[in-house]
């Protein structure tokens, strides 16, 4: 029956074509689906994605300002801007993202040194507060090898990228690092204080000293840049840019060969050196030592460094010429000569038998005289001259605790005076009061006598001892100590020109008899020129005239040293020397302040250092300064 | 459509003219120049999705005319006398695919190539898109229709050993691809609405039996399918990435290599399986309507070519390969616009690659096969 055959045959054809009428309807539906689906994405959602096509190719990056630069007074660079390359990695780019920083530590560690404290210092910075896809640093101050080694292996290490940045650097580092302090990286606490807009880029912030205190100034203003990436993150296009307004230059009045002089002679020594132009107030040098390389703390210093550093016993972090707080001793002598005779306390003639000891009363405590036997009759002349203890010690306990206090705070005892270094301290100057409320006790005559060699309970940093030599210098006139000379080109007399706040600053000192000042005056030129000037042996030979005084503090409370190790104590318990002067004397360019911890009596520790300085800076007025001006290239 | 009612008269009038040209080639011009159209305009696309790489539109430009010749080689057999290798071609593909899964090569943790000492490494999966469609088609061509269901069970068979061996290494797009071939086949032949359905249901039951026994990654594609936000970074990146080019593409495009993401490295594989998205981007709405319209214009000659064969086996085959073409287009397209999970599935004759374009063209030159031994009265 093949027409059966072929009527199945048949029927099977017409299920077939059926079947394939099926198919171009499920064909067509699809395909209308699909076309839907385009449409939506195309034509509805079309800005959506457009934006989000221009979030993913366009970034927003913010370009931090380069820091200012300081300068010394004669233009010598003190702290310029180098490249430096560091190691970061973006933990959103590695190929596991953060599951794979660790592997990607050790991948990295075969390619560059990376110690346990890099790793350590990079696991604490991943744990701040940071934006997606912001590189995280795990190394600084990659060499040209490293640099080059990490480049060949970079497509392998995805997520990995070197940055380039400018970073502070110092020229002349040693020595300079407690007049300027420094700039690290920014942490935690700093970067809850900072502005985080303008800080954006920033990576470091100025620490201490200079750096710290013009941190805006220097810092300027932060730009920022559009750029096209690629997914990776690698910028193919800068397509819009706003520069970064840099920060501003500072000139500081610091001398760069005396500030280095300075640093020279107390090299080996532990003690400050503060020297001051009387005719403004700038500060020329100012020296701590033991001291300690800044450049290191820009980068991040090891951890073994750093301990090193803090638990040295001669403590080089401190900064000893802001910090430090010594009695003054003999330096005091002439403001408690003219607190004496300014008060009418006591008069400009009084003199006295110096036995070698002073007595309150009959038969009570010896105050002894430096010099066994006396000094014969002492005027005030001679009191200054050879420093005799015993008239200070009669005057003050002629004048008690008020008048002296009085006096020593017009010269900027008890205050900052210094405008521009937020580290210093105001030391003490014990009041009546300051003693009730810190030793719970009255104020005895013996204090005062104490007080009237410049010992016990006073005590004062080495740049209010500067400060107050200043002012013996100026007759009475004060200028705003401070570090800075200009800013920008413009000359800055005083903080608040640059919208600072002034410090509290003693009024300019008006004595009723001009002359008394001519009196303390030749006297302090005759303790270097003098025939019996306890610094004649510093004074001697020269071409110019100098007035000084000589200090030597004793050191009473000794910190018991956990070692004992007879020679070091010793040694810890000998004086302090001390020095202050000015040159030349008729019209001071510089007024100076020197301590030598435990260095003896200051005549012979204190005072041929300042000596050597006066020589460098009065008589050479421009000196040429070497400079190792290798800021730019790395 | 009326195309292929109107089989008879137009075969009518190829007689008064005399063979021609294409006759004798045994071509088929209307695919042919379908087919060439696609071609170009994928190498356009290839070559902004490739960065403008000269070299890799030059080797794809080779493959396509490696694929050609395959295509005049394939045409110039004798489907009747190649039909009895079938099963021969059929059971060397399961051998090599058992051969895959024991010394397979392959990267990111699927073993999907055989490296066989002398010949080029090659993906024995490729040759099932083929071989299965084939094999099915033989058997349920030679037996009675509509099929019994002991045919179909072992038809079902036939498809589902390969399937399972191809998602073992694991390669779900090519397991996908071989399975939907051999089902429709097995449509085709006849196979009762009912049991269709009634596989439809089961199928659906069998979902979680199926989720159980899908690899972490591939489990992995499922949910990131179902919510790709979830890793915007990771596994979600490539989804998010070219709905965005798609998108930010709109009607006209950003303009022929002016595509930002693919351009700037957001778009993953841009010249494989998201070439789309390139094209999306760049040519807008209407460059993918234009090459969907290609697509379709394939397919319905696939249609037309199937329902004008006369035998059987001729028409299942033609009817699957054309609904496999189907597959591989809204795979591709849906996978890369977020309609479907990803799934290795290329772009037919846009994207980058050479196995899949040389099979491809294969299962085109056995339509065009098809095509040429319709009946023509004599």
């Amino acid at each position: 029956m093949p027409w059966l055959k072929m009527d199945s045959q048949r029927q099977e054809v017409s299920q077939f074509k059926a079947r394939l009428w099926w198919a171009l309807l499920l064909i067509v539906l699809v395909f209308v689906g699909l076309i839907s689906r385009l449409i939506y994405l195309q034509v509805i959602q079309h800005e959506h994605y457009v934006t989000q096509s221009d979030n993913n190719r366009q970034q927003l990056q913010a370009l931090a300002p380069t820091r200012g630069l300081i300068y010394d007074t004669n233009g010598v660079l003190l702290a310029g801007n180098r490249a430096s390359h560091s190691l970061t990695l973006v933990p959103e780019r590695l190929i596991k993202g953060h599951k794979g920083i660790d592997s990607m530590l050790t991948e990295l560690a075969e390619v560059v040194t990376i110690d346990q404290d890099d790793i350590k210092r990079f696991k604490r910075r991943l744990n701040q507060p940071r934006r997606p896809f912001s590189p995280v640093t795990l190394r600084f101050q990659l060499n040209p090898t490293e640099i080059a080694q990490i480049t060949v292996n970079q497509h392998r290490l995805p997520g990995v990228r070197i940055v380039p940045e400018l970073v502070r650097y110092y020229p002349m580092d040693d020595g300079f690092v407690h007049a300027l302090g420094y700039v690290g990286r920014i942490n935690d606490r700093e970067l809850a204080k900072l502005d985080s807009v303008n800080y954006s880029a920033t990576h470091h912030v100025g620490k201490l000293g200079v750096e710290r205190f013009y941190e805006n100034e220097l810092h300027g203003t932060v730009g920022h840049q559009t750029v096209e990436t690629n997914a990776r993150g690698r910028v193919l296009q800068v397509l819009e840019r706003f520069e970064p307004v840099p920060g501003k230059d500072i000139t500081l009045f610091l001398n760069a060969q005396l500030q280095q002089a300075a640093v020279k002679l107390l090299e080996g020594k532990r003690g400050a050196i503060v020297a001051i132009d009387p005719s403004t107030g700038g500060v020329l040098a100012m020296a701590s030592a033991p001291t300690y390389g800044a450049n290191q703390f820009v980068t991040g210093i090891s951890n073994a460094n750093y301990q090193a550093l803090r638990n040295s016993d001669d403590l080089p972090l401190f900064n000893r010429a802001l910090r430090g707080r010594y009695p003054p001793a003999s330096t005091v002598k002439p403001v408690i000569a003219l607190a004496g005779m300014d008060t009418g306390l006591v008069p400009r003639n009084y003199s006295l038998w110096d036995p070698g000891y002073y007595q309150l009363t009959e038969g009570g405590r010896f105050y002894r005289d430096w010099k066994e036997g006396g000094h014969g009759r002492v005027d005030m002349h001679k009191s200054i001259v050879e420093s005799v203890d015993t008239y200070y010690y009669a005057i003050a306990h002629l004048m008690g605790n008020d008048p002296m206090t009085k006096y020593l705070a017009k010269f900027g005892f008890g205050q900052v005076t210094i405008a521009d270094q937020p580290e210093a301290t105001k030391a003490v100057l014990p009041t009546k009061q300051w003693k009730r409320i810190n030793r719970n006790a009255s104020w005895f005559p013996g204090d005062s006598l104490n007080l009237g060699i410049g010992q016990g309970f006073l005590s004062a940093t080495p740049t209010q001892i500067a400060s107050m030599t200043m002012v013996l210098a100026n007759k009475g006139q004060w200028h705003q100590v401070r570090m800075i000379k200009a800013i920008n080109g413009q000359a800055v007399t005083k903080v608040s020109d640059i919208g600072r706040n002034d410090p509290k600053q003693p009024i300019d000192i008006k004595l009723k008899r001009n002359s008394d000042w001519d009196g303390v005056h030749n006297a302090m030129i005759d303790v270097m020129h003098g025939a019996k000037g306890t610094g004649r042996r510093s004074g001697a030979n020269s071409s110019y005239k100098m007035a000084g005084k000589t200090g030597t503090a004793q050191v009473l409370g000794i910190k018991q040293d956990s070692t004992y190790d007879a020679d070091k104590i010793a040694e810890r318990f000998r004086d302090h020397g001390l020095y202050i002067g000015w040159a030349p004397v008729n019209n001071p360019k510089i007024a100076i302040a020197v301590i030598i911890e435990n260095g003896g009596g200051g005549s012979s520790a204190a005072a041929p250092l300042a000596r050597k300085l006066f020589d460098l800076y009065v008589l050479e007025p421009k000196p040429e300064v070497k400079s190792e001006d290798n800021v730019g290239g790395s | 459509m009326a195309d292929f009612q109107r089989s008879a008269p137009d075969a009518k009038g190829h007689l008064r003219k005399g063979p021609g040209l294409w006759v004798k080639l045994r071509l088929d011009p209307f695919l042919l120049i379908l087919i060439f159209a696609i071609m170009s305009f994928g190498l356009l696309v290839l070559y902004s999705g490739s960065g403008a790489s000269d070299a890799a539109v030059q080797r794809q430009s080779i493959r396509y005319g490696v694929a050609l010749l395959v295509v005049i080689f394939i045409t110039q057999m004798n489907l009747r006398h190649v039909q009895r290798w079938i099963p021969l071609v059929y059971i060397a593909g399961l051998l090599l695919l058992l051969a895959v899964l024991f010394f397979g090569v392959g990267a990111k943790g699927a073993q999907r190539w055989l490296e066989l000492p002398g010949l080029p490494r090659f993906q024995p999966s490729e040759m099932m898109k083929l071989a299965v469609p084939l094999m099915v088609s033989w058997y349920l061509g030679s037996r009675p229709r509509p099929p019994s269901l002991a045919h179909v069970f072992v038809a079902i068979l036939l498809v589902a050993i390969p399937v399972l061996l191809i998602a073992k290494q694991p390669d779900l797009g090519t397991a996908l691809l071989v399975g939907s071939s051999g089902v429709f086949v097995i449509f085709f032949a006849g196979l009762l609405w009912r049991y269709l359905i009634a596989a439809m249901v089961i199928g659906a039951a069998g979902m979680p039996l199926l989720w159980m026994g899908m690899r972490e990654y591939q489990k992995q594609r499922v949910l990131t399918f179902l919510d790709p936000e979830s890793d915007p970074l990771g596994a979600g990146w490539n989804i998010i990435q070219s709905k965005i080019a798609i998108g930010s593409g709109g009607i006209n495009g950003k303009g022929w290599l002016q595509g930002t993401q693919s351009h700037l490295d957001f778009l993953p594989e841009t010249h494989t399986d998201f070439i789309v998205a390139v094209l999306a981007e760049e040519f807008g709405l209407m460059g993918v309507c234009l090459l969907l319209a290609l697509y379709f214009l394939v397919l319905l000659r696939g249609l037309v070519i199937a329902g004008s064969a006369a035998h059987p086996f001729d028409r299942m085959l033609a009817a699957s390969l054309t609904l496999t073409f189907f597959v591989y287009v809204v795979v591709n397209i849906g996978m890369v616009s977020g309609l479907l999970p990803v799934v290795g599935v290329p772009l037919p004759m846009v994207s980058y690659g050479g196995t899949s374009a040389v099979t491809l063209m294969a299962s085109l030159g056995l339509l065009m096969s098809i095509h040429a031994r319709r009946p023509q009265r004599t």
